[in-house]
């Protein structure tokens, strides 16, 4: 079975089983992975699963919906491959996905 | 009347470059008076406080939550819960606020929110009108792309990596008007804690005068409660003089930092000083009744909130006292327990929208231009989405998915700050304090808006 790896803003990293049809951000916090809060549960409306994909992966987790879009812009760490892990589900194929977490969620 | 409002909105457009902030206002405001002399202007409503009937004595149509008592008389729970079971989306349609809708179950609270290109938040999100002649304009109140650009523009003053800077300077002046607290005696924990704590924290994120902070907290407590916008008490001849007096010592502020900072100055992590350096805000100050409601936004923002928060927190440990003695046992609960007390609490009871389209929801048909309130208040205490909701839990799983800071592009922008200012408050209190006794009941605010203490009395036994 695939893993995808977490790591988070001082560099603990956590290894976790794929979960493929879970969304990312469930998978993280299903693992307990430190650094994720979810607030409003997947429904991407507050922007507190902010995470940054691997350049080599980013084009495989899809696009940001606009909806997406607005979210990240509220947020100051903001980067090129920045998601929010909500909308991204998970599949097979992203074993080996390496994932940064910023330091704070907004 | 709209054509006296046009002649107002005129008089500010022509002058606004030249004629200062205040003076503009208190032309708006003797406009005002000319025109109640001559019948034009609306009057203010008055709300005289009735005992209220038990909800289950009404016809579903006539229950009215927009009343400014029902959260004083201890009815808001009973009224909420009867429409969240038999009419969640719900029309009230002879309220003094004018017809509205009610949204008061957590998921459609969230799916209005979310989705702003149905739901508009301008011209303003309380349910009633803004006081005539006192249009203030605040992205709160806007949609985007406006919304998104102002916000992004004074957003950095409360990003996490300035609290961090500020979490030192916040933890002192816990700590110092905890110290002065008197210990063994009654006191009102609204006045000399909740009030006093949120005051130094406005007076530093804006760099405003520090002796003179308690202005901001009046001023605040003015601007959201009007009679008109959230049958409140403040009536207009106290509102009118309390604007050009905010704009007046507010346009000082930022020009004097206009001046240092042109003078070399390095700009500080204020609020001024970020928005002199954005392009979006810079010239602010031009358009008076902006200046005043991103002024205003960013206060009220910061007071009622977090001060109700402060006093709730109390109050709910005084319900609720196993809990109390589980946060003694294991203070590492404090983050859990700040999500759950603002869960608890919901100090702004809603936020208000008006339906861009014909929107069905749970049954109804909202029409196009209705307004409508989502209940955060409700939300927060639905069975469906939380389980024994009027229970105060602090190690509650889940604790941070509530309503209290409104989803979608319009989410509190302080939430951070709110939740540090509440940890460090907690943690201090349980430094010192071994029991933090309510004496008798808090007097609560009249308001449909703010979920607010006047004042709660308290005494402190010290820790052993």
């Amino acid at each position: 079975m695939g893993t995808i790896t977490f790591i988070e803003h001082d560099g603990t990293e956590h290894n976790v089983a794929i979960d493929a049809g879970s969304s990312l951000m469930q998978t993280a916090m299903d693992n307990l992975i430190p650094g994720i809060d979810a607030d409003c549960g997947g429904e991407c409306a507050c922007g507190t699963c902010h995470v940054i994909v691997s350049k080599e992966w980013f084009a495989g987790t899809g696009n940001a919906n606009e909806d997406e879009t607005q979210m990240l812009d509220m947020t100051p760490e903001r980067e090129d491959t920045s998601r929010l892990a909500c909308q991204i589900e998970i599949t097979e194929a992203m074993d080996g996905m390496v994932i940064r977490l910023p330091e704070f969620q907004m | 009347m709209s054509i006296a409002n046009d002649i107002i909105s005129e008089i500010v457009a022509k002058t606004s470059v030249v004629v200062p902030v205040d003076m503009q206002i208190k032309a708006a405001h003797l406009l005002e008076k000319t025109k109640s002399k001559v019948g034009l202007a609306t009057a203010s409503p008055e709300f005289i406080e009735t005992p209220l009937p038990d909800v289950a004595m009404l016809p579903i149509d006539k229950v009215d939550v927009s009343n400014p008592f029902l959260w004083r008389q201890g009815l808001w729970g009973s009224y909420f819960k009867r429409l969240r079971d038999e009419r969640p989306v719900h029309f009230q349609a002879h309220s003094p606020f004018g017809p509205f809708w009610s949204i008061t179950r957590y998921e459609d609270i969230q799916f209005v929110d979310k989705h702003h290109e149905l739901f508009s938040a301008q011209p303003i999100i309380s349910i009633g009108d803004q006081p005539s002649g006192l249009e203030i304009e605040t992205f709160i109140a806007m949609d985007p792309p406006k919304h998104d650009r102002q916000r992004a523009a004074v957003q950095g003053v409360v990003a996490p990596k300035n609290l961090k800077e500020m979490e030192g300077l916040i933890r002192q002046r816990a700590q110092e008007v905890l110290d002065d607290l008197p210990v063994d005696k009654p006191f009102d924990w609204v006045q000399d804690v909740s009030i006093e704590l949120t005051a130094r924290m406005l007076a530093t994120l804006l760099d405003f005068p520090y002796e003179e902070r308690h202005k901001l907290v009046y001023w605040s407590d003015v601007a959201a409660a009007s009679p008109e916008a959230t049958g409140g008490a403040v009536m207009r001849d106290e509102l009118f003089p309390a604007a050009p007096a905010a704009a007046k010592a507010l346009s000082t502020l930022w020009r004097e930092k206009e001046a240092r900072l042109a003078a070399g100055e390095e700009p500080g992590f204020d609020l001024v000083s970020l928005m002199l350096n954005s392009d979006e805000t810079r010239d602010l100050i031009k358009r008076p009744m902006e200046f005043l409601g991103t002024f205003v936004l960013l206060i009220v923002g910061g007071n009622d909130t977090t001060r109700n928060s402060m006093t709730g927190g109390v109050l709910a440990l005084n319900q609720f006292p196993q809990e109390f003695e589980k946060l003694k046992a294991d203070p590492k609960l404090i983050p859990n327990m700040v999500s759950e007390i603002i869960r608890w609490q919901t100090p702004l009871a809603y936020m208000r929208r008006i339906a861009k389209q014909d929107v069905q929801l749970n049954g109804q048909t909202i029409k196009k231009g209705d307004k409508v309130v989502m209940w955060y208040a409700s939300g927060n205490r639905d069975e469906r989405k939380i389980e024994n909701p009027d229970q105060f839990i602090i190690d509650r799983k889940g604790a941070r998915n509530h309503l209290a800071f409104g989803f979608g592009v319009h989410r509190c922008m302080g939430n951070r700050l709110a939740e540090m200012q509440l940890r460090i408050l907690w943690e201090e209190l349980l430094e010192r304090f071994d029991a933090i006794e309510v004496i008798g009941e808090p007097e609560c605010v009249q308001s449909n808006f703010v979920r607010g203490y006047s004042k709660m009395m308290v005494q402190l036994t010290r820790k052993a």
